[in-house]
């Protein structure tokens, strides 16, 4: 497994190494920074109002501000996470050098493993970058640090899942192109699903991505939404595994 | 050295590759010949335990490489028909990202890496970026990847497709070069290529072994079956009947008038009596050469007659 390394190295290297990673970073961090002042905007605005005072209890910084901005966040990055996984398999294969990748003496398990963690540090890149936001909050504001905590857990382990979504799409076509779509459509479906289902005591609401979100962003940090996130980390993972390894068969 | 035994891979219902077998041992240069869509690629590939056959098996220094892939691959050096580069990554960071994937100990990896770039020639590009390489250079650099795990058997496909001449005669010494402490595999389809670099030759077509045979006894064999080409500047009828009375000549034929083919029998060397019947008979001899069969020929003739 100590092949992970140079696999991410590498990885994390190419990212960087053409325009894609900081397009991606600036243009997260403009919308990120955007939505976040269009909510404070809005919580200043409802302040003046004469009914906000009947209401105080309800209508403060945690609910007005920071549960809806992490709302936002999670579907910008439902639709830049495709962009960030569609290259890693995929152009292994259109540059040839899948050939050496599984020609050389390393497992499947640390070359997937390598390209996902590269995946993860960039996302993380990002999240630490949108923290600027919260930052203000803290200086000139009352924030509840518990929540702003666990919706950056939330965000972390969503993006998680949704890079290995992507990273198994990758492993499916050679086409770039062809992978961000599949993602995004996978995604999509997910993240619908039950939406108007409840989360306990239905399927369709217990697969949906937005069901397990939610909680994070008010604080709360539940064994089944880990769970559920773990799991669909582990089956992007594996199903990642199984479409290289079936292939060769093939 | 290498075992392959048996070897088949089924795409589907397509047949690519059925029950090849050979052995190599230490210091063979194999050429692997067949036409596109042979079923070279395919073999090369299984070898390098790219994807695994649908029977048989393949053994590099004894070790199966479907049983144990992460002790035989490291004894393999591997050079795709299109080499593996990172276009966005410099020469000299791509060998040690290969090196590092191909388990190199950190201790040999600098001696490694300055001897494969110095015996590539790509020292003076070590700096650039493989996207900026010239299609010459750009082999070079898949040559010096397949080679920085200091391999025991090296697996070379199409190795100067695509090069200008230039380029070919340097990639063709630079094998040469490597031949000798290495098993070598090189398929090509430049069938002069073969005669330079390989000491035996496996001709494959429609996935099934067509001929196998060393170097040494196929040009043996090609010269035993050597015709005379004879041309003369007085000719008449009685030419061919005069030549067809020395001893040893089987078949006299004539393409254009005054030139003629001999078909000694059993390969004897009949040069001299022709060459004294002719002055003798004052025909004026103006050419005398055997008419080689090439590697080509022979290829063409174990092709056609499989096909």
């Amino acid at each position: 497994m100590n092949s992970i390394y140079p696999i991410l190295y590498r990885e994390l290297k190419s990212y960087f190494a053409s325009p894609l990673a900081y397009v991606i970073i600036v243009v997260f961090q403009v919308i990120s920074a955007r939505f976040f002042f269009l909510y404070l905007q809005g919580f200043l605005h409802i302040q003046l109002d004469p009914g906000f005072q009947l209401q105080r209890g309800e209508l403060n910084l945690n609910n007005l501000v920071i549960a809806p901005y992490f709302g936002t966040i999670s579907i910008v990055l439902l639709l830049i996470i495709p962009l960030i996984t569609m290259r890693l398999i995929a152009d292994e294969r259109k540059s040839y050098t899948a050939e050496l990748l599984f020609t050389s003496p390393i497992e499947l398990k640390s070359i997937i493993l390598g390209k996902y963690l590269a995946a993860l540090i960039l996302l993380v890149i990002m999240l630490l970058l949108s923290s600027v936001n919260m930052f203000v909050l803290m200086v000139h504001g009352n924030p509840d640090i518990g929540a702003v905590t666990s919706g950056y857990v939330g965000l972390f382990l969503l993006g998680a899942s949704f890079l290995a979504i992507g990273i198994f799409a990758s492993a499916l076509t050679e086409n770039q192109l062809v992978s961000a779509v599949i993602t995004l459509g996978v995604l999509i479906v997910l993240w619908l699903v039950g939406a108007m289902s409840p989360v306990d005591g239905s399927i369709l609401g217990y697969i949906s991505i937005i069901n397990h979100f939610e909680p994070f962003g008010k604080g709360i940090i539940a064994l089944k939404d880990l769970v559920y996130y773990g799991t669909l980390i582990y089956l992007g993972l594996f199903l990642a595994h199984t479409a290289l390894e079936s292939e060769r068969w093939r | 050295m290498i075992h392959v035994h048996n070897l088949t891979k089924n795409y589907g219902s397509l047949r690519a590759v059925e029950n090849i077998s050979f052995e190599l041992e230490k210091g063979d240069v194999l050429g692997f010949l067949g036409p596109n869509g042979a079923g070279k690629t395919t073999t090369m590939r299984i070898i390098t335990g790219y994807m695994p056959p649908t029977k048989g098996s393949v053994r590099i220094e004894n070790i199966d490489i479907f049983d144990h892939p992460l002790e035989a691959k490291k004894q393999i050096g591997y050079l795709p028909e299109n080499p593996p580069l990172y276009n966005d990554m410099s020469v000299a960071d791509y060998l040690d990202f290969v090196a590092d994937i191909k388990k190199v100990p950190s201790k040999e990896k600098r001696s490694r890496l300055l001897y494969v770039m110095d015996h590539c020639g790509i020292i003076g590009v070590s700096k650039r970026i493989i996207a900026h390489l010239s299609k010459g250079y750009k082999q070079r650099v898949g040559i010096a990847q397949a080679l920085i795990n200091n391999p025991s058997v090296l697996v070379l496909d199409e190795p100067t497709n695509g090069l200008d001449p230039v380029q070919i005669i340097e990639i063709r010494e630079l094998i040469k070069s490597l031949a000798g402490e290495r098993t070598i595999i090189l398929s090509t389809h430049i069938l002069p290529e073969v005669t330079m670099i390989c000491s035996r030759v496996i001709i494959i077509n429609k996935g099934r072994i067509a001929l196998e045979e060393s170097l040494e006894s196929l040009s043996q064999n090609l010269k035993s079956k050597e015709n005379l080409y004879l041309k003369l500047r007085q000719y008449g009828e009685s030419v061919i009947d005069k030549i067809e009375s020395i001893e040893n000549i089987s078949k006299v034929n004539t393409s254009a008038p005054g030139e003629y083919v001999i078909v000694p029998s059993n390969g004897v060397d009949v040069r001299d009596e022709l060459a004294m019947m002719a002055v003798a008979n004052n025909w004026g001899l103006l050419e005398l050469r055997p008419l080689t069969h090439t590697l080509e020929e022979v290829f063409l003739k174990v092709i056609s007659s499989e096909g």
